[in-house]
């Protein structure tokens, strides 16, 4: 066994126990950095010499028993929205090709309080929009399960870095799936908390009432690990949510005798394929089998997810991404007349096609005319939707389904049809515009030999159902993927 | 229920956005937008009458604290990415005449 072979928390044994240096852990994955990166593209940068000179001193404060926790001393890929001082932060866009931010976002420094190392900062589709991390400006990721294919988005990177054991565990954020799908393509572990639970101060946003920040890592006890190390109440993020009930390894037992469980029938309707069904299915019965109450159920309201999220994200993107103005950090037009004509070329210039597209199509819904026809609509329709899940968790602990329609499709075929494209974001958007948490974690390859994604959906602030399910699973299924 | 998005309305929505587009892409944000808002109006199937707007899931309340500063001169850091700076300040093109 290799030692990138190793989960999170069973490095951080290896390293308390001394059978394996911190410089070990940095040098291996450097080295596989090294071998893969051409072939994959996870990383848009590798900090080589922050990562090496920061082993050795955590190394000095695991020795001197400063830092004990169950991550010290593993190292970590940060998804390239979340600010890093000192440190290139792009969001995979050319607007911010040379912004190094002054300070870090309150999730880094919460694993760096936990002695956690960077390595780098992961590819992503252009500040978060996208489903395939083909949207970067560094161009596209591969999915380290088969190179012809994409590893999701939009933070590809982050579970591609994972996957090829270029890092031991990752950051991603998701806005509408953007964790939970790429876990399932790259066939990780990817989990978004309940809205509010881990601060979202410096994470440079899209959708600021969908983001939240989450773990990519190689199984649900790192999984539980790392979110019970990002989250914290910060005064700094006005939408953080004071909670006492974050020690989520609490809820790492092997056990769902009584757990109820409903699979919306309206997740298993035209538009899925054959083999993830069957696979979906087969992962329902193991919990059965293991004493949990499994049932179908009409959720209703599915397929107004999709438009009524479109419609709210843009709105906020096109708000949130007013700030690159070309004057206060990042890229500045080369020529220009006067101010407004900087503005416009400095963005035009700056954005790629899909974030324009988004941009126009916010500023659109928000405008004077629309603004009730289409925003507050679509906010109207997110409170049904909202209103369809409290309905479904008054009856069941845990929601049960696909994380997307198929597995990772080829590189290149995605982009040509907006539409088609948002529609594979069909069974994860919705936990955004309700809040919900949801874990991914693989139940399958299909005949191709890709990852098939399990989705678990909780109730808001009731992670622990989703983690203790899956971690049940988990034990049950054993390894089914092995390194492509 | 097509929609038609008119030249006027993709020129405004520029401006409102920021953005100058090209006569190609204009062209394709038209079609874009189009498309999208045929989508949209799905949402139409929905009667959401009495239904309140909900911008957000949980109740956000203001976070007051005292009116303490709390914060150095953090001047040097807040220019360290300006594109161009003068006498401490960001420069930005001539705006009157």
């Amino acid at each position: 066994m290799s030692l990138l072979d190793y989960t999170a928390t069973q490095l951080a044994e290896k390293i308390k126990n001394h059978e394996v240096s911190v410089l070990d852990a940095v040098n291996a994955v450097l080295e596989q950095i090294d071998s893969k990166e051409d072939t994959y593209n996870c990383y848009v940068t590798v900090d080589r010499e922050g990562a090496l000179k920061k082993a050795e001193e955590v190394q000095k404060k695991i020795d001197s028993g400063e830092l004990t926790g169950p991550l010290a001393g593993v190292p970590v890929a940060i998804k390239d929205n979340m600010c890093t001082e000192g440190l290139l932060t792009t969001c995979s866009s050319k607007i911010l090709g040379n912004f190094v931010p002054t300070y870090t976002s309150e999730a880094v420094i919460n694993l760096e309080k936990a002695g956690a190392v960077i390595i780098g900062k992961t590819n992503m589709d252009e500040f978060a929009m996208g489903s395939t991390t083909e949207t970067s400006a560094y161009g596209p990721t591969k999915n380290p399960r088969n190179p012809e294919h994409v590893p999701g988005g939009s933070s590809g990177g982050s579970a591609a870095a994972v996957a090829a054991n270029e890092c031991f565990y990752a950051l991603g954020s998701d806005t509408g799936g953007s964790i939970r799908q790429p876990a399932g393509y790259c066939g990780v572990v990817g989990m978004k908390p309940t809205y509010s639970t881990v601060s979202r101060y410096g994470l440079i946003a899209y959708g600021s009432s969908l983001d939240q920040i989450g773990p990519l890592c190689k199984d649900v006890k790192d999984c539980a690990t790392i979110l019970e190390t990002i989250a914290s109440y910060d005064p700094k993020d006005s939408t953080s949510v004071k909670r006492d009930d974050t020690d989520f390894t609490s809820a790492l037992v092997d056990d769902v005798k009584g757990m109820k469980i409903g699979i919306p029938r309206d997740y298993l309707g035209e538009g899925l394929d054959s083999e993830v069904k069957d696979a979906i299915l087969k992962a329902a019965d193991v919990l059965k089998s293991k004493g949990a109450i499994v049932e179908e159920f009409d959720l209703g309201l599915v397929e107004y997810a999709i438009p009524a999220y479109y419609t709210i994200a843009a709105a906020e993107a096109s708000s949130n991404l007013e700030r690159f103005d070309g004057i206060k950090y990042g890229y500045r037009t080369e020529e220009y007349t006067d101010l407004h004509n900087m503005y416009k070329k400095t963005r035009s210039e700056g954005f790629g096609p899909e974030v324009k597209r988004r941009i126009m199509l916010g500023s659109f819904v928000l405008s004077s005319g629309y603004y009730d026809a289409y925003y507050l609509k679509a906010l109207r329709v997110k409170a049904l939707i909202k209103k369809a899940f409290d309905d479904a968790f008054a009856k069941y602990d845990v929601i049960l389904g696909p994380v997307a329609p198929t597995t990772a499709p080829k590189l290149g075929e995605s982009l040509s049809d907006p539409i088609k494209m948002y529609l594979g974001d069909i069974y994860t958007i919705s936990i955004n515009l309700a809040g919900l948490p949801g874990i991914c974690l693989p139940c399958g390859v299909d005949s191709k030999g890709l990852p098939i994604g399990l989705q678990l959906i909780g109730d808001c602030f009731k992670e622990k159902n989703i983690i203790q399910t899956a971690y049940a699973y988990e034990q049950a299924r054993g390894d089914i993927i092995k390194e492509g | 229920m097509a929609n038609v998005i008119s030249d006027e309305t993709i020129e405004y929505v520029g401006i409102l956005a920021k953005l100058e587009l090209n006569d190609e892409e204009k062209e394709n944000a038209k079609k874009d937008m189009e498309s999208m808002l045929d989508y949209i109006d799905k949402l139409n199937e929905l009667d959401t009458t009495g239904v309140e707007p909900m911008s957000h899931v949980f109740p956000v309340n203001n976070v007051f604290r005292e009116d303490v500063v709390t914060n150095g001169d953090d001047r040097e850091n807040i220019l360290k990415n300006a594109p161009e700076e003068q006498n401490g300040m960001f420069n930005v093109p001539k705006t009157f005449d």
